[in-house]
């Protein structure tokens, strides 16, 4: 194919009024659905969960309130008021009830909170005593994981506190023929089933739930139907007025019965994209490939003339911004780790389909051209890559990449295809992939991948090596050994390894704890009815209904903990140059620089429980002595040289992310010790585990609970950002740590892997800087790379936000696997963005 | 035996990324020493072949090293992939490459055979004999023109241009391309007249079409402090883009394809 149009389509004024009528407020806390699924779970006691949870769900969507927002093309709102949110006490509530009182100015994800809504819901919350997903799943796990997540060794947060998420349903299916016939196809199910079968009882009954859901999504745009014809008739403005008419119409169509426009199409996307969001919190519901499901009916409409290039993108840029409508409130320690009031609504343009062939089609460069006119974090856009993605369409992309949006993001179909064929999808389905959240390839409408289940620090077991399984005063691991007995590299690396495989079998406990508690407690039959083969099996995706099934924890950390172990081998087993022993007390000591107060609490936690042992009790003032000597580190200044001299030394070592060949292979070796005994173990679901090598942001809070490490990384500082190298260590220019990255192996990392790089506008200037910017993500994908990403903005515009953030509401930055508006992001994570390298052409 | 690839060379930096020496994304091998003193040059430490010491930021430097062509080419080749991506390639700059021609020619030769394309960057200031020697493995000649008048230049650059002008009639003849570059530099060159003499001496070369004006900038201002030298061009300022934009419109009314920077 040729001749794609790669020029600009007119923006709207509308989308300027959205996106302002969008960002006008900060995001609120609304109490409706919280209330309202707690008065549907009090009628229902005693009846089957999948029963009580598609009652609940249609119990909300008839009496949530509505609301068409001024301006609105594509209609359909969880909350009042705009980017807001409605809260799930099924999964967790206690957390949000502890922060009522300064979830509005906490410095990550502010949310305003009325008293109104936190009386309403404290009196729903002590409904939920006993019955959610995060009790039954602490229950479920054995107390050495529950003690491994309390040390930080690895956060399970996300779906011990929410619903799961991370999913591409049958978006395609739905738009094709509506609830109406996935209804049909359900009752088929159903009208097969003989009551004497011994399944009969929860197959019938998850059938008859998965309908009930589906009505209860007909129903809810029915009631826009009613509302939008309301608000025709009282509107002046003719044109407004045609508008709601045309939007009544609509809402009476879809997404019941299949689309028969592109407007229909983008309505009935809307719907199912919104009301997976009502029915459990779980983020990441990723539209996918939204340029190749939605193109059928926008080639018709364009065929037939009844739609223009520009209204067909006016249409495309609403559904954009509607994206950004959606909101979540975390606990506040997840909301640093997910800074951005991020919901990582992956969709991605480009690739190829289950043939193998590149479907690179208009769609692909409108939705580049969507996320041109809203410049907003939402959807985090994605682009597919492979040898056969038109150069043009790289250009374009590459054009909103020097907009400094941080979007899109690239993938590499040569190593995520036969990733995932190698974790047993078929070719055709490989092919057809799509990405959940930040980088989580799964392929559409198929999959429960529980990409994101855990984050996994592997800085942490490299810290038990040196404490021989201490932490904080307590035994929370396996005895490896005194560290300074270790006689040889192989020894120290051994014990490292041991360390890892305790703690990964720990993670997989607690995930598969609380994979169980998701099953029996949260159900999800309106997502289940558009996942195959879960109406086949008669079991909701919970249960192991997807056809295929994952678990996917996410270790950080590779660049830091190979540093660490080449400084060991090279200036204790090679050089002996320092002993193990000199290690461990620079380490203890933060290389005697100032300790930050977590590592200090924790230290001194340490101390008094060893004098514990020894029989010495210590009272409350001595005990705050100890913690204030500890905080000043009053290191005698002999030592302090020595730590110097070491910190030089360390410094000088050749370090990942500089095409220094055996530092570079040293790291692949260190991503296997999480992804090769990872992919061992097998979920409740029946599926295998594999390794994602990603942080999100949480490299920056997690590195905040890390102490010193041998690779001079000081105590409390971040932990390097997925692949990436440690942040300025990188000295070398892109190509370099480019072809260092390349150098780790992405197909075993099949949960995705995140290298994160920060250009200068400068560098992507002009149509050159365009073409050598796009060879260099060529570059590394012909070395087998799996993701890259760019942040595209100077320092100075980036330090100019921080202290003038009013003037830079909308800077958008790329922080992870998603882009966020930068000043909504906490200081240190600003700082971090800030530090890493940024890379200009010389 | 004799091995081109053990060939003994002195540079002073390898830098990787480099989009503006030559088509698509190159590394650039710096060689020491050059046989001219240009008094805007941001490079001073390349000027001597000696290796000496330079002070940056309170910490001193060794400026130069002795490799071999085979060390370099280990370097050069880990870029490989991004040079067929992008049309790029290895880029000779320094000081001059002509100053250590045998390296130079091995380089060339050693790049060639591994499928690498070749630019030089140079004054051109070296004996035909020399450039007519390195021809052959050389894809590009980024030739250097920074003045038409003798006095001119040898005042500025230390050196007459007489050598640079004939050599770069028979570079035209011979080399497979030669485009010409020429430092923007105030009180220098920047007049509109200075630069048609330029334009016109390139547009009279045959085979050649392209010229490229690089504005004079000042980052190499410190490093005269770092080696304690003057630097000569105390506060002058970058020539600003409308007065480079009008440079190139003379330079295009030559007929020749013209263009701000590299």
């Amino acid at each position: 194919m040729s001749g794609f149009y790669t020029g600009s389509i007119t923006k709207s004024p509308r989308i300027n009024r959205l996106v302002e009528h969008l960002l006008l407020k900060m995001p609120e806390i609304e109490a409706e659905r919280a209330v309202l699924l707690t008065e549907s779970y009090m009628q229902t006691e005693g009846e089957p969960i999948i029963t009580r949870r598609a009652k609940a769900f249609k119990h909300i969507l008839e009496n949530i309130p509505i609301t068409i927002r001024p301006d609105e093309l594509i209609v359909g709102s969880a909350t009042k008021a705009p980017r807001s949110c409605q809260v799930f006490p099924e999964f967790s509530y206690d957390w949000l009830e502890n922060e009522f009182d300064t979830v509005a100015t906490r410095s990550a994800d502010p949310f305003y909170i009325s008293d109104e809504t936190k009386q309403a819901l404290s009196n729903v919350y002590r409904y939920w005593k006993g019955k959610t997903t995060s009790e039954l799943a602490t229950e479920y796990m054995i107390p050495e994981a529950r003690q491994a997540i309390d040390h930080n060794i690895f956060t399970p947060g996300n779906y011990f506190y929410n619903g799961v998420g991370h999913v591409t349903v049958d978006y395609a299916k739905v738009i094709e023929i509506g609830y109406e016939g996935i209804i049909t196809e359900a009752e088929l199910a159903l009208s097969k089933l003989n009551p004497g079968d011994g399944d009969f009882a929860r197959k019938s009954h998850f059938l008859n739930a998965v309908i009930l859901s589906c009505r209860a999504a007909c129903d809810y745009a029915a009631r826009y139907h009613e509302l939008a014809r309301s608000m025709a008739e009282k509107e002046s403005n003719p044109q407004r007025k045609q508008e709601l008419a045309q939007i009544s119409d609509i809402c009476l169509r879809v997404p019941a019965k299949g689309a028969t426009s592109f407007y229909e199409a983008c309505q009935s996307f809307w719907f199912v994209q919104m009301l997976i969001q009502m029915e459990s919190s779980g983020h990441s519901i990723s539209p996918g490939r939204f340029d190749q499901y939605m193109y059928p009916y926008y080639k018709a409409d364009i065929d037939s003339g009844a739609v223009t290039v520009e209204f067909a993108q006016e249409l495309m840029d609403c559904v954009w911004v509607k994206l950004n409508d959606l909101n979540k409130v975390r606990d506040a320690a997840s909301a640093e780790g997910f800074a951005g009031y991020s919901l990582f609504q992956n969709l991605i343009a480009g690739g190829q389909n289950s043939e193998g062939v590149d479907v690179t089609n208009p769609l692909s460069f409108m939705c580049i051209e969507a996320s041109m006119h809203v410049r907003l974090p939402q959807p985090s856009l994605s682009v597919r890559v492979w040898n056969g993605t038109p150069h043009e369409f790289l250009i374009k992309a590459a054009e909103l990449t020097r907009t400094g949006i941080g979007l899109p993001a690239y993938y590499n179909d040569e190593v995520i295809i036969p990733a995932l064929v190698n974790r047993g999808l078929t070719l055709a389905d490989a092919r057809d992939y799509c990405i959940i959240g930040c980088v989580e390839p799964q392929k559409a409408g198929k999959t429960e991948g529980w990409h994101d289940a855990a984050f996994f620090n592997m800085c942490r077991p490299l810290e038990l090596v040196f404490s021989n399984g201490m932490d904080a005063g307590k035994q929370i691991s396996i005895r490896t050994g005194d560290v300074s007995q270790f006689g040889t590299f192989q020894e120290f690396y051994d014990a490292y390894r041991a360390q890892m495989n305790y703690m990964i079998e720990l993670l997989v406990n607690a995930d598969n704890a609380i994979d169980v508690a998701h099953a029996e407690r949260c159900p999800l039959p309106y997502l289940s009815s558009m996942v195959e083969d879960c109406i086949g099996r008669c079991k909701s995706v919970q249960e192991g209904g997807a056809v295929y099934n994952f678990t996917g924890p996410q270790g950080f950390g590779i660049a830091n903990v190979t540093d660490s172990l080449w400084a060991i081998k090279t200036l204790v087993f090679d050089q002996k140059k320092y002993t193990l022993a000199d290690f461990k007390n620079a380490l203890d000591d933060n290389f005697g620089r100032s300790m930050p107060a977590d590592q200090a609490q924790k230290i001194t936690v340490a101390i008094v429980a060893e004098l514990a042992r020894l029989g010495k009790s210590l009272d409350e003032t001595r005990i705050a002595e100890i913690y204030k000597a500890v905080l000043n580190n009053q290191t005698d200044s002999e030592k302090k040289a020595a730590y110097v001299s070491l910190l030089s030394d360390i410094e000088a070592l050749p370090k990942y992310g500089n095409d220094v060949s055996e530092v570079d292979f040293f790291a692949r070796d260190v991503a296997y010790t999480y992804s090769k005994p990872l992919e061992r173990y097998e979920n409740p679901r029946g599926g295998q585990y594999q390794a994602g090598l990603y942080p999100v942001s949480a490299n920056v809070p997690l590195g905040a609970q890390t102490g010193a490490t041998p690779d001079g990384r000081l105590a409390g500082t971040p932990i390097a950002d997925g692949v990436s190298p440690a942040a300025g260590r990188d000295v070398h220019g892109p190509t370099a740590a480019c072809n260092s990255v390349a150098k780790l192996d992405h197909f075993i990392a099949s949960n995705g892997t995140l290298f994160n790089m920060k250009f200068h506008p400068s560098a992507l200037a002009g149509r050159s800087g365009l073409e050598s910017f796009i060879a260099l993500i060529r570059g590394y994908f012909d070395q087998k790379g799996s993701h890259m990403q760019f942040n595209v903005v100077s320092r100075e515009t980036l330090l100019d936000a921080q202290k003038n953030p009013d003037q830079y509401r909308s800077l958008v930055v790329r922080v992870a696997g998603y882009s966020a508006l930068f000043t909504t992001l906490s200081r240190s994570l600003q700082d971090d963005i800030i530090n890493r390298t940024e890379q200009t052409a010389e | 035996m004799t091995d081109y690839m053990d060939t003994l060379g002195r540079i002073f930096d390898i830098q990787k990324f480099s989009v503006h020496d030559g088509p698509g994304i190159r590394t650039i091998v710096f060689l020491k020493g050059c046989f001219l003193r240009c008094r805007w040059c941001c490079n001073p430490e390349s000027q001597r072949y000696e290796i000496e010491e330079m002070s940056t930021d309170g910490t001193v430097k060794t400026i130069g090293r002795d490799v071999t062509v085979r060390e370099i080419m280990d370097e050069v080749l880990k870029d490989r992939v991004y040079y067929r991506r992008s049309g790029g390639g290895l880029t000779i700059s320094g000081g001059e490459a002509l100053r250590q021609p045998e390296f130079t020619t091995a380089l060339l030769k050693a790049a060639k055979e591994s499928g690498v394309s070749t630019a030089i960057e140079s004054t051109g200031h070296a004996s035909f004999e020399i450039i007519q020697m390195l021809l052959p493995y050389l894809d590009l000649y980024l030739l250097d023109i920074k003045h038409i008048n003798p006095d001119k230049h040898k005042e500025f650059t230390g050196v007459s241009n007489r050598l640079i002008l004939e050599n770069a009639v028979k570079i035209a003849r011979d080399a497979k391309k030669l485009i010409i570059r020429v430092p923007v530099v105030p009180n220098f060159n920047d007049t509109p007249d200075e630069i048609a003499d330029i334009a016109g001496f390139a547009s009279s070369l045959p085979n050649v079409n392209e010229i490229h004006l690089l504005p004079y900038h000042r980052l190499g201002r410190d490093k005269y402090t770092g080696l304690g030298r003057e630097y000569r061009m105390g506060d002058i300022m970058p020539p600003p883009n409308d007065k480079m934009q009008e440079l190139c419109n003379t330079a295009e009314k030559l007929g020749l394809k013209a263009q701000i920077g590299g």
